[in-house]
């Protein structure tokens, strides 16, 4: 979704920014875990965006420059800094737990435990939760959540290969339990 | 090494490999069952993660809500076009009005002219045409002392080419006041004096101006009103409008 005009005008923006609306409000949700939380988000983010179209680059990445706004406004809200402060600086630095034996994942697949998923999620940390919705979920490149999340390409892959780790961690637990 | 494969196959199924790579895993992947099940396992994860991921909806009021508000601009432009539409209206309102007003005050400065003009044309067709007749300025003013509520003064007209004919009592909207009668020549000009409310119907511009087939002019010196009204020319009127107004400065 790349904007090569000049500059992106007011109509424009209503109609590349709609179609972003409903994922942007399921990220928005997770982000927050909460439905008025999320719509505000997505508000301010739709506000912010409009009244920030000047900074929009054109011929760069919309979806991921809507994104980046979303989350940089999520993350000086009052839910977003203490989501945040809940993950260690160095989280994604720490050594890699061994991966188990055995896939859990065919194991839960199998028992089409959806919710179970979606608990497992939620309980992710917020920079693993929102690399792995960005790449699993909204089928984004590894360019555009860098964009996105405004962090190198590198941090992506490392950041989401942790976040595929820790998940079947969390679904092994919660299969086990 | 086995977890440095693995990452490496999450990175191919997301398709973020460079081609190359890509393409050897390729060819593993087809020859080895154990990755290849590693593989269907991965793919059946990612489609869950997707499935599952997709769990918010927005409610239709909210996206109403935004679609409002990023719509605004157009609205807003929409809205000042209203704004310059109603402008537009307010300000021809508005010149109506006024053009009514203007209409309205033209119609009564009219009339009050005719009714002048009246007064003017009756008291030279009246027998007695002044109610004091004398050219003596010095007679004049002072009849009307106690038969008007002011008082005024009056030219030397020694030496010009007007004369003091006389004056009588005059009323314009049942308010008294002075008419003067002059003449030029063989012409007769009447000179009212009323009190400045008295005639507001006839608070125009100076200069001498044309009403039927009469010149006149009017103006305002000391709180009254002076209308100068005659056959004769208006350069004849304006001269005596000038020696009236020296006068009442005097």
């Amino acid at each position: 979704m790349e904007v090569s005009s000049d500059r992106l005008t007011a109509a424009a923006f209503e109609e590349l920014a709609m179609p972003l609306f409903d994922q942007l409000y399921n990220f928005a949700h997770w982000l927050t875990q909460e439905r008025t939380e999320a719509e505000d988000l997505v508000q301010e983010t739709y506000v912010k965006a409009l009244r920030g179209l000047a900074s929009f680059q054109p011929g760069t990445n919309f979806r991921a420059w809507m994104y980046r706004i979303l989350r940089n406004t999520f993350l000086t809200s009052r839910t977003g800094l203490k989501a945040a402060a809940t993950v260690p600086l160095d989280a994604e630095d720490a050594p890699e737990m061994p991966a188990s034996s055995g896939t859990p994942e065919s194991i839960f697949i199998e028992k089409s435990q959806r919710h179970l998923l979606q608990s497992a999620i939620e309980e992710l940390p917020l920079h693993f939760r929102e690399v792995l919705l960005l790449c699993e979920v909204e089928e984004m490149s590894y360019q555009e959540i860098a964009d996105a999340l405004a962090i190198p390409i590198g941090t992506v892959m490392s950041r989401l290969s942790r976040a595929r780790k820790v998940l079947r961690e969390v679904l092994q637990k919660k299969l086990g339990s | 090494m086995a977890d440095e494969f693995a990452a490496k196959l999450d990175t191919y199924l997301d398709g973020e490999l460079p081609a190359s790579e890509m393409k050897s895993i390729d060819i593993h992947v087809r020859g080895c069952s154990s990755c290849a099940a590693d593989v269907l396992s991965r793919v059946k994860m990612k489609h869950a993660v997707q499935s599952a991921g997709k769990r918010y909806q927005p409610s239709p009021e909210f996206r109403q809500r935004i679609q409002r508000q990023i719509a605004s601009r157009p609205r807003a432009w929409v809205s000042r076009a209203w704004m310059t539409v109603s402008a537009v209206l307010a300000i021809l309102l508005i010149a109506g009005l006024l053009n009514s007003y203007i209409g309205r005050e033209r119609l009564q400065q009219e009339q009050a002219f005719s009714e002048l003009a009246d007064l003017h044309v009756a008291a030279l067709a009246s027998p007695n045409p002044v109610d004091v007749a004398s050219s003596d300025r010095h007679t004049v003013k002072p009849w009307f002392q106690g038969k008007i509520p002011f008082t005024f003064n009056l030219p030397e007209l020694q030496n010009t080419e007007f004369t003091l004919v006389g004056g009588r009592i005059s009323y314009l909207e049942q308010a008294p006041g002075a008419e003067l009668i002059f003449q030029v020549r063989k012409h007769y000009i009447s000179v009212f004096i009323f009190q400045e409310q008295a005639a507001p119907a006839l608070r125009s511009g100076s200069g001498v101006r044309k009403h039927v087939s009469f010149n006149y002019q009017t103006w305002n010196e000391g709180g009254l009103r002076y209308i100068a009204i005659s056959d004769t020319t208006g350069e004849d009127i304006s001269k005596l409008a000038q020696m009236l107004k020296a006068a009442a400065k005097s």
